[in-house]
């Protein structure tokens, strides 16, 4: 929220010298850099377009990826899973942040209890719901014990109660980050505004939507961003949950590279990700800045 | 920790002392994996990477190979195997005494294995049987490897469901119809399916289709891919999984469905079945797979031990030997629940389930109408994506109801793009020939 208000500072007379220490300060973290994060990418996304160990250009592995009958499932349930999840866990999470904000008796103790999903592994987390959803899971044990009938939620039959689970445990599993992150922005504006709102006799809505809201935007944007882009990462507790039967891209990125032992159509995948999360990115960037410097006017 | 950071060293001293641990290190790095292991002879295999197995071979190493100390290291997958044992040959740098894998994963290595003509002798002494000798050889006029044990797949059954068994069936030679015929009895009977089906993401269903389904039905498995028997037998995996418990998509391990009682039925490796009849093996008997129009086709899993070009083979023979011994073979049954490749007089003391297992392996592999398949051979990294195409198929056909005919046409392509950048010859039981090619 600090805005440089003052004029900017003036740069030094600019003369032919000796690089500066700077350069060879930051210089080892550039290697690094290069060699830990450029090097590696600039591999992974030449083998999407090679074939095999360093052959030719090829575009086959792209037409491999396209033509996997799991590749149009597993881009429609990572869309439809993030379309489902994102809103539901910043409503969720909004309300667990208000709720905490009103402060009730052991409010920090409730902080930690809903923050608890963020320690777990989302494998483990996958786990733990695996033994709520089988076939002779808690779940079930429960419908047996009031008298009703199994249900065989996991099921490839069941298309949409497999949803539903892995909704559910993502739910679970990730709201925590958004709450995390809406607390802490929450914790940063000064009371001075709700309380000014209150004296000229806004009720709560009114706070909440014209006071409230837009301090919290710059959190939003933040929460929104990394959600987004960690839901397009989702696959680890639809794995444990569903198997194969509830493909995902990182699944299947996952599969192509260690199952199916083959990098080339893997980074194929990967880059598809790379590149949605990206335009996601960059859509989020462009609609909550813009709408800001509407308001600042 | 602030200790150390408060005392004093002159920049000299500390600009040595880093450069000393960047050298210490890199040259760390420069070791690599170790394949040391921590003895004379390394035993390097894809095989026994679980701990449990891995203290349960390494205390059988111990005991049985008496005048060489065996360091055990083992490297699950197959691709890092082969890069590991290639790049040691190449760099004739070779610190893996014994490299032991299954036949498929030693055949794309053929021209880095020494070969081991001198130990055929004690090995036919041993009673390793011709047929195993002569995969050993891998297709060239000598031994690559001596076989180290073998294991395959066969049926476990609940005894409770035998009394669905159709009337005048042998189950211990029981044909695909009447095998189907008892999935659907006992589906009718219990009101849902018992018969289970290892169709999990890690599960070995694909082994179904390409050492079972389609060799009993076609005799053959890439050359007959697209004929009417395999049509037949696509067809006939339809009905069979309609009478499959649909959570059977979820099974990698049919031991654990059979012990909680899910499924009474099921097919899968030996070592997937034992723990099923632990408790109670009185109430389990193992038997053979059906038997289709063109025979029993099974397939059979071998492992062999092999040395590498330029490792030291005077050594290596001495595990080697130890290895093949009866006793140490019938050990590893009994702790691994892999099969001797010798001919051994099974213990009367064996564990239940591993005598069941072993008395269904043998009544499977020397049924007259035997027919003996063999996992992808050569295919290396590919195998995954061999597979792949099998289980696309089923998914198909099973799951989603598509017909066999369309379906198999349709991954005919695809399997003929692997292969064709595999270019392998075929394997059994499809017949040896210098390409194989989708037929």
């Amino acid at each position: 929220m600090v805005e440089a208000t003052g004029p900017a500072v003036v740069a030094p007379s600019r003369r032919p010298r000796r690089l500066s220490p700077a350069f060879w300060l930051i210089l080892p973290s550039i290697i690094l850099m290069l060699l830990l994060f450029a090097y590696p990418m600039f591999v992974g996304i030449r083998a999407a377009f090679v074939e095999g160990d360093g052959g030719g250009f090829t575009m086959a592995n792209w037409a491999r990826m396209v033509n996997d009958p799991q590749f149009w499932p597993a881009v429609r349930n990572t869309v439809l899973l993030i379309v489902v999840i994102i809103p539901l866990q910043f409503l969720f999470a909004m309300i667990m942040a208000l709720l905490l904000q009103a402060k009730p008796r052991g409010s920090a103790v409730y902080f930690y209890l809903w923050a608890i999903p963020l320690a777990v592994s989302d494998l483990a987390a996958g786990l733990v719901w695996l033994s709520i959803f089988s076939d002779q899971g808690y779940l079930n044990s429960v419908l047996v014990d009031l008298g009703l009938q199994p249900f065989a939620w996991l099921s490839y039959q069941n298309p949409q109660t497999q949803f539903l689970a892995v909704t559910l445990a993502e739910l679970w599993r990730a709201t925590s980050l958004v709450l995390v992150i809406v607390v802490s922005g929450m914790q940063g504006i000064p009371k001075d505004y709700d309380e000014a709102a209150a004296v000229f006799g806004a009720n709560y809505w009114q706070r909440l939507w014209q006071v409230t809201m837009p301090l919290l935007r710059p959190s939003l944007q933040v929460a929104l961003i990394l959600r987004t882009i960690l839901a397009f990462q989702t696959f680890a507790v639809a794995q444990a949950l569903t198997g194969e039967s509830f493909p995902l891209l990182v699944g299947e990125t996952y599969r192509w590279y260690s199952a199916l032992s083959n990098p080339n159509v893997a980074s194929a995948y990967a880059l598809v990700i790379m590149a949605v999360s990206m335009v996601t990115a960059v859509i989020y960037l462009r609609a909550l800045r813009d709408e800001s410097r509407q308001v600042k006017r | 920790m602030s200790q150390v950071l408060n005392a004093s060293f002159s920049r000299r001293g500390l600009l040595g002392l880093g450069a000393g641990l960047a050298v210490a290190s890199t040259l760390a790095g420069c070791a690599g994996a170790s394949t040391s292991g921590g003895g004379d002879v390394t035993f390097f295999s894809t095989q026994f990477a679980p701990v449990e197995e891995k203290q349960r071979f390494e205390k059988i190493l111990t005991e049985y190979v008496k005048d060489v100390k065996v360091g055990f290291n083992a490297l699950p997958s197959a691709a890092d195997f082969n890069t590991q044992l290639k790049s040691q040959v190449d760099a004739k740098k070779v610190s893996i005494g014994v490299a032991a894998a299954i036949h498929g994963d030693l055949a794309p290595l053929g021209d880095y294995l020494d070969n081991v003509d001198d130990l055929v002798a004690d090995a036919k002494a041993a009673g390793i049987t011709d047929d195993l000798l002569t995969l050993g050889k891998m297709g060239t006029a000598q031994q690559k490897y001596i076989p180290w044990m073998q294991a395959s797949y066969v049926v476990c059954v609940n005894k409770k469901a035998l009394e669905w068994l159709p009337s005048g069936a042998d189950v211990n030679a029981l044909t695909y119809d009447q095998f189907l015929q008892w999935a659907v009895d006992a589906n009718k009977a219990n009101g849902k399916p018992v018969f289970g089906f290892p169709a999990g993401p890690k599960g070995l269903y694909h082994r179904f289709f390409q050492g079972y389904l389609l060799p009993s039905f076609t005799g053959g498995v890439v050359s007959r891919w697209t004929s009417d028997d395999a049509v037949k037998g696509w067809t006939w995996m339809q009905e069979f999984w309609k009478n499959c418990n649909p959570a059977s998509t979820n099974y990698e391990f049919m031991q654990e469905p059979l012990a909680r009682g899910e499924v009474l039925v099921a097919w899968d490796h030996v070592a997937r079945l034992v723990a099923a009849p632990k408790d109670k093996p009185e109430d389990w008997i193992m038997v053979p797979a059906p038997i289709g129009d063109k025979g029993l086709g099974y397939m059979l899993i071998v492992a062999g031990m092999a040395v590498p070009k330029g490792g030291d083979k005077a050594q290596a023979a001495k595990v080697i030997k130890a290895l093949s011994a009866p006793a140490a073979q019938v050990e590893l049954l009994r702790q691994n629940a892999f099969f001797p490749v010798v001919k051994a007089d099974l213990p009367t003391d064996l564990p239940g389930p591993i005598k069941l297992a072993a008395e269904a392996i043998e009544k499977q592999a020397t049924s007259p109408k035997a027919l003996l398949a063999l996992p992808p051979v050569g295919l290396g990294a590919k195998d995954g994506e061999f597979g792949q195409v099998f289980k696309d198929v089923f998914r198909e056909t099973c799951l989603q109801g598509a017909d066999p005919k369309a379906t198999i046409t349709k991954y005919a392509t695809n399997l003929e793009t692997i292969l064709a950048g595999a270019k392998v010859p075929c394997w059994a039981p499809d017949p040896a020939a210098d390409v194989c090619k989708v037929g």
